[in-house]
């Protein structure tokens, strides 16, 4: 545990005496001036709030134009919330009284038309970015896209490029600029593949092909993780992107094959194998075919894939 | 013989989960102990525990709900101060094994076991009193109700002692759930407590139904109706129409785990997307189950503490139901991110925002209920206003959740869980409190401390925005939910802001304890003679507090909105009148008989003891005919009784 960077509890937690009467208490006010200080200070630009691709830009500028939209309302009911309850306080002479006012047509028109009017407006919003934004929407671009194909695992991220016929596990590296189209299932439980800085995450589930479409505008590292529990290993489904520039990419996957071992149906069952915190690997060849065998699941099952769609799995045990 | 019980199951060498029930078992036997020596088992039997009096079960619904709160509550401190110090390298002090057991029963004893307990029994004490009648339309069936939640509530506690707790989260989504990757008990407990449950929430939300369309107060037409009883009736409409499904959801998941069946398996054309959607076509509508009677709490407290008739009657019921029927259109926003097309996430988004134009008028009309009124500060009226602040702002970050491009970027972060928490507590819980402390004097004859109250709702208020302002923050900055150790050490500083959050959350609980102590020692000052100390509106104040076992000597005469009010100005409130006997329903322990078979057939399908499960079963059917065969199920209560009981609030009114 790293030492608390911040004010010492001595200041956040101790109010001087004899403050109990007082409706705030000094040492109250203090700690939470400190605990405000402390969220702005250690909010930095980061994740969602620091876009590195179109999409994930797109995205955050429309979580932004929607909040503010909804400030405009939601600021002025908080105000005349706190000001119309302190105003009208029993003990406040000055204040006007009608206590059997408690209908009026044009003012419930009114209270029907504002946030009818907010949600119109989103409405749209919503309706378009839906559709610029759909995952499975090719981007715009003169450049032909990268295919990756992710696969969830217990507990890490292998990673097909069916073009380039090599495989990574926890390791993601893409050439900047570039689109991204990705293919994405589950080898386990559902878990969901999420980039914050490129944008949209996508849930990854056995049996079924999910797709995204990324692009990251420049070269950096962006973290990854799966966004949807999916066991005790879960914590540390992490993986990095690295977007590297084009020249870069082919060189690494150059690189790539000429080392390391062929990943083939008896390494990915190994694979399969529940185990965490895995370092990045890199596997020189790997079937094209092997995420649709997956997702097919008949990459374990040479049964299934001689029986097709007549293959029933072995009676499981019934009870434990 | 015992199925998959062994020794193994009981935590010898774990010692948080050892060392906690070794302490609960000690204060059980102390609580047991002490009711044997003062002698209290007979009064506890008589009075409480058969009891098919819809005053007494809602009293003890609210109290399994303040008690789960505190075991909710352990669970959510400890998973804040794992994250707080579970930073880098540390792995903090709970291993993936014990967290995940954690969060899942945080999550499901929270909303099964708490906010439902809470909302369910405020709706039962409260309802027949608004709408003027003797009780609900079936006492005995209450009754079963009741205990049946409580049997759930006790299973999914034994879980804590007898083996473990389900490791998959509260929403228990397959696969993770199937026997291939969660071979142990812990879904089970999961499982079979709430199927248990469910069945008597079920149960309790027919009957509460029955009793608003058919027994109102003669006058009581559906536009005279108190708002909560409005809130009320779609609420308990909404647990007749979703409940089924969850009950249905958990079958095919048993069926599944036990018969080796293929709902939702991986293999053999099981689909998890599915259970998925199930799930939230329940879930969402629970949402709304939980939420619209701590509405109808807050019109009942901003009208009765602004000394004003609530504004937009009609608009209220309109927009209640617009809201009941609208939460069953909007199930897939809880997963946008599953790939459906884009036509399909944007009718579901708009879909959730139309649900905000209701929610808004609402906040409108307490509002405009304030203005012009005249607002006393007592803690009831703390916390709605409290309520309005926050909930408008949980409001507007479930509105950005609702666009789905905005959702595909903080979906399953810790935003989401600020984002329900800003809405949970901010909308039920402060709710449940408003409610806990408007209607207490009614339930037990004299008032709540106003100041430890006061105390309560700002740690409460203050913590709830240092807990989860922070995770609003983190969310952004790209933090998962359910994180057992934080990879990013920049998260540090928030992590320990919302701990602090945390803290202070507690010690809101504490002034809670410490203002129901005080309460009960000074009760004899506190006492509430008239029956109505807050100067309200509606039926329930008319009658003495606590109410006598019929509600009403004489059955009142309704003939506008706020039936009290009208009989205060016209002083027919205190005018003596003839009375007559009145039958009520004798106690019975079916209830109780019946809670402790299904404990046992829970407990048996948990562990696999199937003959034992099998007997259980049995016993059910011959408690529930034996009480069908018998006769006398009325006692009567007698003129002289009535009037010697009624004489002496109309002492204290005149």
């Amino acid at each position: 545990m790293q030492k608390m960077p911040y004010a010492s509890s001595r200041i956040l937690c101790r109010g001087p005496r004899g403050a109990r009467l007082r409706p705030w208490p000094e040492g109250a006010l203090r700690c939470l001036a400190a605990c405000a200080a402390v969220s702005v200070a250690s909010c930095r630009q980061a994740g969602v709030m620091d876009p590195q691709g179109p999409i994930a830009a797109a995205e955050w500028l429309l979580m932004i134009n929607a909040t503010e939209i909804m400030l405009v309302v939601v600021v002025p009911v908080i105000l005349m919330t706190l000001w119309v309850a302190w105003w009208y306080r029993a003990s406040n002479p000055r204040a006007g009284r009608s206590l059997e006012w408690s209908y009026q047509g044009g003012v419930e028109f009114v209270t029907w038309s504002i946030p009818a009017l907010v949600v119109i407006l989103l409405g749209g919003v919503a309706w378009i970015g839906s559709h610029q934004l759909d995952p499975r929407a090719p981007l715009p671009s003169d450049k032909k896209p990268v295919r990756v194909d992710v696969v969830s695992l217990d507990w890490k991220w292998l990673f097909i490029y069916p073009d380039q016929r090599i495989a990574a596990v926890n390791q993601l590296i893409i050439p900047a600029a570039t689109p991204v189209t990705f293919r994405l299932t589950s080898g386990t439980v559902m878990n969901a593949f999420f980039v914050p800085q490129l944008g949209s995450q996508i849930y990854t589930m056995t049996g079924m092909t999910t797709r995204l479409n990324l692009l990251a505008d420049k070269p950096g590292d962006y973290t990854g993780f799966s966004s949807n529990f999916s066991g005790d290993g879960f914590s540390d489904m992490r993986f990095v992107v690295s977007a590297v520039p084009a020249g870069d990419f082919d060189d690494w996957v150059a690189k790539v094959r000429g080392s390391g071992s062929p990943l083939d149906d008896p390494g990915y069952g190994e694979l399969t194998r529940p185990s965490s915190a895995v370092p990045p690997t890199t596997y020189r060849s790997v079937d094209p075919a092997l995420f649709e065998r997956i997702v097919d699941q008949t990459a374990q099952n040479p049964e299934k894939a001689r029986a097709g769609n007549a293959w029933c799995p072995p009676t499981t045990r019934v009870g434990g | 013989m015992l199925g998959r019980l062994t020794w193994d199951a009981i935590p010898f060498n774990e010692p948080i989960p050892l060392v906690t029930s070794a302490v609960l078992g000690i204060i059980i036997l102390a609580v047991f102990g002490l009711i044997t020596l003062k002698g209290w088992w007979r009064y506890l039997w008589d009075e409480w525990l058969t009891s098919v009096d819809h005053k007494r079960i809602g009293a003890m619904y609210v109290l399994l709900g303040l008690i789960m709160l505190l075991r909710g509550f352990s669970d959510a401190i400890m998973m804040r101060s794992q994250q707080a110090i579970a930073i880098g390298a540390s792995q903090g002090y709970l291993p993936p094994d014990h967290y995940d057991q954690i969060f899942s029963a945080h999550g499901t004893i929270m909303i099964f076991f708490v906010a439902m307990p809470l909302v369910v029994g405020m709706m039962n004490f409260v309802v027949p009193l608004q709408l003027g009648v003797r009780d609900v339309a079936f006492p005995v069936l209450n009754s079963v109700s009741f205990w049946l939640t409580a049997s759930g509530a006790l299973l999914i506690n034994a879980s804590l002692v007898i083996g473990n707790f389900a490791r998959t989260g509260w929403m228990n989504y397959p696969p993770l759930s199937e026997l291939a990757f969660s071979p142990d008990v812990g879904v089970d407990y999961y499982l079979w407590s709430l199927q248990i449950s469910g069945v008597g929430t079920l149960l309790a939300g027919i009957n509460m139904v029955t009793t608003i369309l058919k027994l109102r107060a003669p006058g009581m037409t559906y536009f005279r109706m108190p708002v909560f009883c409005w809130t009320a009736l779609a609420s308990n409409m909404l647990i007749i129409a979703a409940f089924p499904v969850l009950t249905a959801t958990f079958l095919m998941l048993l069926l599944d785990r036990n018969l080796g069946m293929h709902f939702f398996t991986n293999d053999a054309g099981g689909s998890a997307m599915m259970y998925v959607n199930l799930f939230w076509i329940w879930g969402h509508p629970e949402v709304y189950i939980l939420v619209l009677p701590a509405f109808g709490v807050f019109s009942e407290v901003v009208a009765t503490f602004s000394g004003k008739a609530l504004f937009g009657y009609r608009s209220m019921v309109l927009a209640t139901l617009a809201i009941c029927v609208l939460s069953f259109t909007v199930w897939l926003h809880h997963f946008f991110t599953m790939g459906a097309g884009a036509d399909v996430n944007a009718f579901f988004g708009i879909m959730s925002m139309i649900i905000a134009v209701p929610t808004g008028v609402k906040i409108f009309n307490w509002l405009f209920t304030m203005f012009h009124g005249r607002v006393v500060f007592e803690p009831p009226m703390l916390w709605s206003i409290g309520f309005m602040v926050t909930f408008v702002i949980g409001g507007m970050t479930g509105v950005l959740l609702a666009v789905p491009p905005v959702d595909f970027v903080v979906h399953n972060t810790v935003f989401l869980v600020a984002h329900f928490h800003n809405v949970i507590i901010g909308g039920v819980l402060f709710g449940m409190m408003a409610g806990y402390n408007y209607w207490f004097p009614k339930v037990f004859g004299f008032t709540l401390d106003a100041r430890w109250g006061k105390a309560s709702f700002w740690c409460w208020f203050l913590g709830f925005y240092l807990a989860f302002v922070p995770l609003y923050l983190l969310g952004l900055m790209g933090m998962p939910r359910r994180l057992q150790h934080i990879p990013d050490p920049t998260w540090e500083p928030l992590l320990w802001v919302a701990e602090l959050g945390s803290v202070v959350i507690f010690i809101g609980i504490l002034c809670q304890a410490a203002q129901l102590y005080v309460s009960i020692r000074t009760r004899v000052s506190r006492r509430d003679r008239t029956g109505d100390p807050w100067n309200a509106r509606t039926l329930e104040w008319s009658t003495a507090s606590p109410p006598p076992p019929y509600n009403f000597a004489v059955m009142p005469n309704v003939e506008t909105i706020d039936a009290f009010w009208e009989m205060k100005e016209t002083g027919q409130h205190a005018a003596r009148q003839t009375y007559e006997p009145i039958e009520v329903p004798r106690n019975t322990p079916m209830g109780l008989i019946t809670a402790f078979f299904a404990v046992i057939i829970g407990f048996c399908g948990i562990w696999h003891i199937w003959w034992l499960a099998v007997l259980g079963l049995l016993a059910v059917v011959v408690t529930a005919a034996i009480f069908g065969w018998s006769e006398h199920r009325e006692s009567e209560i007698s003129a002289a009784e009535i009037s010697r009981i009624e004489d002496a609030r109309l002492r204290a009114v005149g």
